[in-house]
């Protein structure tokens, strides 16, 4: 018995030594820092507020499971408001003041990349909530990213239009930043796949009415099927616009109005409509033997069990972050930060929310497009497309 | 005597005292700073405070108001943005370039609308901001849209501004240089012509006040300023979005102006000085940080009508023998 208190005790200490170059008893204590900037208030709060809800949540159970190598997790999360400028004084005060060894955060593509700078300059590895394209292309050396980016969401709807025999599309999209870029995706992916674009529709942020551009598709000859790029109630009343004007082409839609909400706003008419959406959101009708099953189950009963509202895949996106970075720091051995980046850079068969992440030097999210699921609404609810 | 328009006829003494205060405030701060995190805070007060400074000359000399000059920011920092990093201008000439430029847009702007008076100009300025804003966050192929676009850093003569201890005394001289300028703007024949315009409009004219060039000039001059703001800020950040362009960022403006005191010059650099440090203190409130900030604003507007300085100003001059401060 005393033996083997004794070689414990021996273990920890070589452990310790072999973190620290000088094992102080005071700095083995010390808390692995998690700086979190988020949009929790404001225009982007669907965003901010699930995102740090997951935060705390997980830092709590984490902590309360004893920490990440034995050392407590401390989580800041200022709420940067969906303003880039915040978001990049919150960042620079994570940084010089509070001293994180992680940032997390950023639920918009314009809050991250305001801070980009910051975290390359200052050397603190960064893993980002937003889902544009342009945060990891080219590739940063310390900017990692959890969701699909909007490419992807564009690949993922052509595949399933190629199964279909889909070729000629119209395209509708609104004037936010999300709609806008995964707009541009969409056209410059479409050629790869051989689809054809025959019309490019866009609506303005606070439009409460699309019939004059559906109208147009609908008198547009030759179109199959119509995508919409859309983010919050846009894509809503796009659904119901298309029934009232009786357009019975196939409607797509982007991971943008992944959740509930959208089929409650849409109502009857957003039956039989597809889009390309995480793991989580289907979590229950997942089968067995889906690698992600488990970690999207056990994700949705902790989150829904305690705040008694619905997951979306924003807070996914945030645990997805959380334990990578977490992850990182068990590899990395301690919270050097150029060794928490290499750790970040190396994680491969990582099973989250998201997908199952495969990082590498050329790419810093490390997702394909199995992460996505297809999935198509019947009787007001998702089912997954075969 | 300190009720009635503050600042006339003041000795030129007051010109001289005030911005070496402020220049002494600028050069002891850093001693308190810990780390960078307090300069980016400082550098985000001076940008804040210089086009406080500006919008005041109208607001709160002129009487007029703006509900638009966060247009006038953002074109300032997007033609600073857009010439630097679309077509490789210098910085500095960018700077010079657009300065004039969005002067001549408010000037054209401003010479039909400023003939509005009250709602109707509140509602003219609105518009006029919120087109700017929806051009800016549209017109992606030079803008980058909503997600917004990075900006070069200010270089001059090859040496390249960099970090915010730098970028600290850089815009502490440009206040301080803001400040000097506005105070003597309102001491001169055109600032006296402004309050008088202020008190009365037609018995300003009636003394012979040409009140339609009066306000188009200041207009000009809030315009400058908030334009030379928001290109000092694009190059200092390094990445802008339209959310500085928005309509909420014209009333943070004005409520600036109006918290810290009108017709007060240091009352608008309070009013950015405190506005713009608020939000970092009640982080400490989490969730009831907004529910804080509105009780602040409510409390200090109820008992402090005036504004900040103006009334801490009245406060002490009731007890001492001195002046308020213009």
């Amino acid at each position: 018995m005393r033996f083997r208190l004794l070689a414990t005790a021996a273990a920890q200490l070589a452990a310790c030594a072999g973190i620290f170059t000088a094992c102080g008893g005071a700095l083995a204590q010390e808390p692995i820092r998690v700086g979190a900037f988020l949009s929790v208030t404001g225009g982007a709060a669907f965003l901010g507020d699930p995102e740090q809800k997951t935060l705390e949540l997980y830092a709590e159970r984490v902590n309360a499971a004893g920490g990440v190598l034995g050392r407590k997790l401390q989580l800041t999360v200022y709420d940067s408001a969906g303003d880039a400028e915040k978001a990049r004084t919150f960042a620079k005060r994570l940084i010089e003041q509070d001293k994180v060894d992680v940032l997390v955060g950023g639920s918009t593509t314009g809050e991250t990349m305001a801070v980009v700078p910051l975290a390359e300059q200052a050397g603190v590895p960064f893993v980002s909530l937003a889902g544009a394209v342009v945060i990891i292309e080219p590739v940063k050396k310390w900017v990692f990213k959890t969701p699909h980016t909007d490419r992807m969401a564009c690949e993922k709807i052509f595949v399933d239009m190629q199964a279909r025999k889909l070729s000629k599309v119209a395209l509708i999209s609104g004037a936010g930043g999300f709609d806008k870029s995964m707009r541009g995706e969409c056209l410059k992916v479409a050629p790869k796949y051989r689809i054809e674009v025959l019309a490019d529709e866009t609506y303005g942020a606070a439009d409460t009415d699309m019939t004059a551009q559906l109208t147009k598709i609908k008198g547009t000859a030759g179109v199959q099927a119509v995508l919409n790029a859309g983010f919050g109630q846009g894509p809503a009343i796009v659904t119901r616009n298309y029934k009232q004007i009786g357009l019975a082409l196939p409607l797509y839609q982007s991971h943008g109005v992944a959740s509930k909400e959208f089929i409650k706003l849409a109502g009857d008419a957003a039956e039989g409509v597809r889009l390309p959406a995480a793991a989580l959101l289907v979590a229950d009708v997942l089968p067995d033997s889906d690698a992600q099953k488990k970690v999207v189950v056990d994700y949705k009963r902790a989150y829904e069990g305690r705040y008694k509202s619905e997951v979306s895949t924003f807070g996914g996106h945030a645990y997805d972050g959380l334990m990578l970075a977490l992850e990182a720091v068990k590899k990395a051995g301690g919270t050097d930060k150029a060794k928490v980046r290499d750790a970040l850079e190396g994680i491969k068969g990582y099973v989250g929310t998201g997908g199952v992440v495969n990082m590498s030097a050329q790419d810093h999210m490390g997702l394909d497009l199995t992460a996505f699921r297809m999935l198509e609404v019947r009787k007001g609810d998702w089912t997954l497309v075969k | 005597m300190s009720r009635t328009a503050p600042g006339f006829a003041q000795p030129a003494a007051h010109r001289i005292r005030g911005p070496a205060a402020l220049a002494l405030c600028i050069a002891l701060l850093p001693l308190a700073f810990a780390n960078n995190y307090y300069y980016e805070v400082a550098v985000l007060v001076g940008l804040n405070a210089i086009t406080c400074v500006g919008l005041n000359l109208l607001v709160g000399y002129a009487g007029q108001i703006s509900l638009g000059h966060a247009g006038f920011f953002g074109l300032g920092a997007y033609g600073s943005a857009i010439l630097t990093a679309r077509y490789g201008w210098p910085p500095l000439g960018a700077l010079v370039a657009v300065t004039p430029g969005v002067a001549a847009l408010a000037y054209l702007i401003g010479r039909p609308i400023l003939r509005l008076k009250g709602h109707y100009l509140a509602m003219a300025t609105l518009g006029m901001g919120v087109i700017i804003s929806i051009v800016i966050a549209t017109e992606d192929r030079w803008t980058g849209g909503p997600d917004g676009m990075s900006v070069p850093p200010l270089s001059v003569f090859g040496f390249t501004l960099q970090g915010e201890r730098a970028w600290y005394w850089v815009v502490g001289g440009c206040l301080l240089l803001a400040v000097w300028l506005a105070l003597n703007l309102i001491e001169s024949p055109v600032g006296r012509a402004l309050r008088a315009l202020h008190g009365s409009e037609v018995g300003a004219e009636v003394a012979g006040i040409d009140s339609a060039r009066a306000k188009l000039m200041v207009f000009v001059v809030s315009a400058v300023y908030a334009s030379a703001a928001g290109s000092l800020a694009a190059h200092y950040s390094g990445f802008i979005t339209p959310s500085k362009v928005t309509f909420f960022h014209s009333i943070e403006l004005v409520t600036m102006v109006v918290f810290g005191g009108m017709a007060s010059v240091f009352g608008a650099v309070a009013g950015a000085a405190v506005l713009t440090m608020l939000p970092q203190f009640l982080t400490l409130f989490k969730e009831y940080e907004t529910v804080v900030f509105g009780a602040v604003m409510m409390g200090t507007m109820i008992f402090m009508p005036r504004g900040l300085v103006p009334s801490l100003a009245t406060l002490f001059a009731d007890r001492g023998p001195s002046k308020v401060p213009p």
